[in-house]
C-alpha cells in the first residue's frame, strides 16, 4: 500500500465514523462538531483525488460558514433537546431497515456498474495534464467562460438565499426607542427649545 | 490500488448515513438539516470522484454548484427554523402544523 492508499483509508474511515457519530450523539453541539470532522476528512478525501479547488472550497464554505451557522443556532435557541432525542431509540429499527435496504441497493448499482463505450470521447471539458495547468485555473478557465451562466445563476441563488434569511428573522420589536433619521432631520429646533425666565423660589 | 468503487463506496455509505440520521432524529430538525448536508457530501464526493477517475473537469464545476445550493438550503432552512422556534417555542416537527397541514 502506498502513501496515498493509507490517506484514503483513514480518510474515508474517519469520514463515515465522523457521520455515524453526527446521527446518533446526544448533543446537538457534537453533532455540529462531529459534522465538521466529517467535512474536513472529506476535504482530505478531495485533496487525494486532486481536486485541491473544490477541497479548499469545502473547508471555506461548509466548516466556515455552514457549520458555523449550524453551531450558532443551535446555541442561539433554547431548546431541551433530551426531549427531542428521548425517542431515539423508538425509531432505530425502521432507520436500520431503511439504511440497510438502500445500501444493498446502492451496493446493487456499484456492483452492476459498467462503464460507457466511448466514454473517453463523451467527456464535456477534458482536464488538462496536472503538471502543466494546475486544478484552480483549469477550473476558472472553465468557469468563467463555458459554465458563465450557470456560474452566474449561483450567484443569484446566494442572493435570494440572502435577501430571504434576511427578511424571514428580521422582526421590529415593539417598545424599543429607535433611531428616526426623518424626524430626527425634520426637527425645528425653534420649536424643540422653550426659553424660560424662571423667577428665583418659582418653579414653573 | 484505490479505485473509482472505492470512493464510491464511501459515498454510498455516507448517503445511507445521511438518510439513518433523518429517520432517526424525525423530531429534532437541526440534526435532520445536517443529515441533508451529509448527504449533499456524498453527492459531491460521488462527482469529484467521476470527475478525477475520468479526467472530466466538469464534474467538479458541478459540485461547486451543490455546494452553492447546500449553502443557500441551510441558510433558508434555519431561517425558516429560527422564525418556527420564536412563534411556537419547539423545533419539533411533530409540532408543525401552523398551515394545519
Amino acid at each position: 500500500m502506498t502513501v496515498a492508499d493509507v490517506a484514503f483509508y483513514c480518510f474515508s474511515t474517519v469520514t463515515v465514523a465522523a457521520g455515524l457519530m453526527m446521527t446518533v450523539s446526544r448533543n446537538p453541539v457534537h453533532s455540529v462538531l462531529w459534522l465538521i470532522l466529517a467535512f474536513l476528512s472529506s476535504a482530505g478525501l478531495f485533496v487525494l483525488l486532486g481536486a485541491e479547488f473544490v477541497a479548499m472550497l469545502l473547508i471555506i464554505v461548509y466548516v466556515g460558514a455552514v457549520a458555523v451557522l449550524f453551531l450558532f443556532v443551535v446555541m442561539m435557541l433554547d431548546i431541551d433537546f433530551a426531549e427531542l432525542k428521548g425517542e431515539m431509540a423508538k425509531y432505530m429499527p425502521l432507520a436500520l431497515l431503511v439504511g440497510v435496504v438502500i445500501l444493498i441497493q446502492i451496493g446493487l448499482g456499484i456492483g452492476a456498474w459498467v462503464e460507457a463505450d466511448g466514454k473517453m470521447g463523451l467527456r464535456a471539458a477534458v482536464a488538462p495534464d496536472a503538471a502543466q495547468v494546475e486544478n484552480t485555473r483549469a477550473l476558472g478557465l472553465l468557469i468563467y467562460d463555458k459554465y458563465i451562466y450557470l456560474f452566474q445563476a449561483s450567484g443569484l441563488i446566494l442572493l435570494v438565499a440572502m435577501i430571504g434569511a434576511i427578511v424571514l428573522t428580521l422582526r421590529h420589536r415593539s417598545g424599543l426607542k429607535r433611531q428616526d433619521i426623518l424626524q430626527q432631520m425634520y426637527r425645528d429646533p425653534a420649536k424643540a427649545m422653550e426659553l424660560v425666565d424662571v423667577k428665583p423660589g418659582q418653579g414653573l | 490500488m484505490v479505485g473509482l468503487e472505492h470512493y464510491l463506496s464511501v459515498a454510498a455509505a455516507l448517503f445511507v448515513i445521511g438518510i439513518f440520521g433523518i429517520f432517526l432524529n424525525r423530531k429534532n430538525v437541526i440534526v435532520i438539516l445536517m443529515s441533508i448536508e451529509l448527504i449533499l457530501l456524498a453527492v459531491n464526493i460521488n462527482l469529484v470522484a467521476f470527475s478525477s477517475f475520468s479526467g472530466d473537469l466538469v464534474g467538479q464545476v458541478f459540485t461547486m454548484f451543490v455546494l452553492t445550493v447546500a449553502a443557500a438550503e441551510a441558510a433558508i432552512g434555519l431561517a425558516i427554523l429560527v422564525v418556527f422556534f420564536r412563534t411556537r417555542g419547539t423545533i419539533d416537527v411533530e409540532d408543525v402544523n401552523v398551515m394545519k397541514g
